[in-house]
């Protein structure tokens, strides 16, 4: 067994096929540093491997960037006030999320989590619908057909097998799909997280597996999760390249992701990128930051906003004017307007629509738990219009 | 192969119409693998895909020739994985694909448990309906043929207990046939029970003639509707899956002792047919329950529950269960002991509280 490349596979590494065994493995590792090109302090740092994004684009991805910090500041707001019962803020990794969005065509698909928000609703989905999960009307809100997003996953890392399957049916019918999949770090530990990497690189599907380092899954730091030396490293056991990106650094994500995105498109297979970036708040709003982490260690992290080095990028380069940044700042304020309304309007639930989608029809068991449920509404009703309360008057049957 | 009857060539001379294809002694292995190709013939979104279903033809052979009939890309082996299978399994459902996964191993499908209930079963409530998940999940299962540890459980009650699963499990080589090409069809996730030691018994059938009745639509509806498998007056006998043959055989020994014992199969058992099971004890007014699986928190149990708030007036006795001993399946040699024999079946009927 000393010869353990597996040479079979060898035609399914793409650009990593050709060379002695050694050298195609080396060509699967990720950078020894993530790629950056924009420093915190917003200098250009120039990658020969991966070119600037243009101006045009850049400065699109910008405003979706201040859309997605308002969208965050916004939905946390409406905890405090009671809106929503919950949200997992991305405040910190907006880069990442609009990156995430933004490297995909109409025909592609996104696979979100549940810190993914700002994702969903950078790729188009409408934010109230991609609110409906965390203010409880429902579980998912959207159709996930209709703009190619799937629900956003609560359980860890099981999205990513469901990503290789949107991906290899689209590779059975000849389409050019590319499925990216998003995950947290501490997802990586997840058995899922294995599977799903190795059948895509089996089924050599174009799926980009995006890992959104922030260092913590909930209280738990990454080096409690691995010991590899990246998250990235991981690909090269499933034959597959990893790469690793500055997650707060909007033009290297677009530049990573895009090519990884095209790789995947032009037929050369899965790959996994490791974006390090930082949750710059607690894992939700029900969460206590300050028992695991330092105030020191966060503040070290507000020096590389994602947003503050791309618009010190901008403004130097002259492509962000004055009314551009106000027209992103109203953009963003009308997007949080639509939100508050939004959540700040009762919504009806409907009880009986329990029943109605568990199967595509009901079977008589739930037609019957239906009717009970009908007869109690009823019977409440009837109570509250005699003026008399209607668990009152169940308890006295 | 897409034809249905054969245009004969010119000059031959036609057969005789009347003369029907003779019946063959048919293995419910084989059932099962015919209604596979002929749901695989019919519609191209059907794939098929587990651990060594590709060449081998699966452990059991109910693969058998797919491959090489459909193509490595409707009948493919994939890495030994279940979550990966089941995973990927929804990804191809939500993207078109009417994915017939085989898990090797009752026991062996535990991996995938979190993508079963978490996802296959939930998916279509979670968006309201509008991702429907048609997938099947084959599971060879249940005991009686002498395997080893973690090939031989009974694990219907934890698919039963989930909300959004059809659960299946077919007795007869005709409904091993008729309930997988429904179960194929069907918009809503089934978890299709096959039990194994049932794959090698046989039954006179012309497979061709169960096609051309399922593809007219001629074939009654199998899901959600139990079967009277052998009428009787005097008591009932409720069954499913590998426990069906015994019920049938403990009917077949009370009639010698002069009792008319009705033998009901439930073919599935989710959605559940109270109609057709509280009909029958109604008219008999005395049931069992016979099932492989521990009784404790059982399908079993559920089916007493609901035939006991039922049928409560016409009863005659209390509705006992003849099931699997509370504890791990045995090893072979000791399998026979907690397997429900004919006896125990027979003994749990003379206790119910007969007056003559």
């Amino acid at each position: 067994m000393s010869t353990a490349t597996n040479e079979g596979r060898g035609r399914r590494m793409g650009g990593a096929a050709g060379g002695t065994p050694s050298t195609a493995a080396h060509a699967l590792l990720p950078s020894p540093e993530p790629v950056q090109l924009v420093d915190p302090e917003g200098h250009p740092h120039p990658d020969d491997r991966y070119p600037l994004p243009d101006g045009d684009r850049l400065l699109g991805a910008y405003g979706r960037l201040i859309a997605g910090r308002r969208i965050n500041d916004q939905a946390n707001a409406l905890v405090r006030q009671g809106r929503l019962a919950v949200y997992p803020s991305s405040h910190g990794q907006e880069a990442c999320q609009v990156a995430a969005a933004v490297v995909l065509g109409d025909e592609d698909w996104l696979f979100p989590t549940y810190r993914d928000t700002v994702a969903v609703i950078t790729r188009g989905v409408d934010p109230l619908e991609v609110l409906t999960l965390l203010r409880g009307d429902w579980h998912a809100g959207y159709d996930p057909h209709e703009h190619r997003v799937a629900t956003q996953a609560t359980p860890l890392a099981t999205q990513l097998l469901h990503a290789v399957g949107v991906a290899h049916a689209a590779k059975l019918r000849g389409e050019s799909t590319v499925v990216l999949a998003m995950c947290g770090d501490g997802a990586t530990s997840e058995g899922d997280f294995h599977e799903a990497l190795n059948f895509a690189a089996v089924f050599h599907v174009p799926v980009v597996f995006f890992v959104q380092n922030n260092e913590f899954a909930i209280s738990v730091p990454l080096k409690n999760q691995t010991v590899a030396p990246s998250l990235a490293h991981k690909a090269i056991g499933y034959g597959m390249p990893g790469e690793r990106v500055d997650g707060n650094d909007l033009a290297a994500l677009l530049a990573v992701l895009g090519a990884a995105v095209d790789r995947a498109r032009d037929g050369g297979g899965p790959s996994l990128v490791e974006a390090h970036t930082y949750r710059m708040q607690a894992h939700t709003n029900a969460d206590d930051a300050t028992r695991y982490r330092s105030a020191d260690d966060v503040e070290r992290w507000v020096l590389k906003d994602p947003i503050l080095r791309m618009r010190t990028y901008l403004k130097t380069l002259d492509l962000l004017t004055e009314e551009s940044e106000q027209a992103f700042a109203a953009d963003a304020d009308a997007t949080a307007a639509v939100i508050r309304k939004g959540l700040n309007t009762e919504v009806e639930v409907n009880p009986t629509e329990l029943f109605e989608y568990v199967y595509t029809e009901k079977t008589s068991q739930l037609r019957e738990q239906a009717a009970l449920l009908r007869e109690e509404l009823a019977r409440d009703a009837d109570a509250a219009a005699a003026g008399t309360d209607g668990s009152m008057e169940g308890d006295q049957r | 192969m897409t034809q249905t009857t054969e245009a004969p060539a010119p000059g031959t001379t036609l057969p005789d119409a009347g003369a029907a294809p003779a019946p063959r002694a048919t293995t419910f292995a084989k059932a099962l693998n015919a209604a596979l190709a002929d749901a695989m013939e019919a519609d191209a979104a059907v794939l098929m895909f587990g651990e060594d279903v590709g060449p081998l033809g699966g452990v059991f052979r109910i693969t058998d020739g797919l491959t090489a009939r459909f193509g490595e890309e409707r009948c493919f082996d994939t890495p030994l994985a279940e979550s990966g299978i089941m995973g990927m399994a929804v990804g191809m459902a939500m993207n078109g694909m009417k994915p017939v996964v085989e898990m090797q191993f009752d026991a062996f499908a535990y991996p995938a448990f979190e993508q079963v209930v978490s996802h296959v079963a939930k998916m279509p409530n979670r968006t309201k309906g509008k991702v429907r998940l048609p997938i099947v999940i084959r599971i060879p299962y249940a005991g009686g043929i002498g395997g080893v540890e973690h090939h031989c459980d009974s694990s219907e009650a934890y698919y039963a207990h989930t909300p959004g699963l059809t659960v299946l499990a077919p007795a007869t080589v005709r409904d091993a046939y008729f309930m997988l090409r429904e179960a194929i069809a069907s918009p809503d996730p089934v978890v299709f029970l096959e039990p194994k030691k049932l794959y090698w018994s046989k039954e006179e059938v012309d497979l061709a003639e169960l096609r051309r009745t399922y593809d007219d639509g001629e074939a009654p509806r199998r899901i959600g509707r139990a079967v009277v498998a052998r009428p009787g007056t005097d008591a009932t006998l409720i069954s499913y899956g590998p426990s069906v043959p015994t019920a049938l055989a403990a009917a077949a020994a009370a009639a010698e002792e002069g009792r008319s014992i009705e033998v009901i199969d439930l073919r599935s058992i989710v959605p559940f047919d109270d109609e057709t099971v509280c009909a029958s004890v109604r008219r008999t007014g005395r049931a069992v329950v016979v099932a492989e699986a521990p009784g404790f928190a059982s399908v079993a149990s559920e089916i007493v529950a609901r035939v006991q708030e039922r049928c409560f007036h016409s009863l005659a006795a209390p509705v006992l269960r003849v099931t699997g001993f509370d504890i791990p399946y045995p090893s072979p040699k000791l399998e026979h002991f907690y397997l429900p024999s004919v006896d125990r079946i027979l003994d749990a009927v003379d206790s119910l509280q007969w007056e003559d």
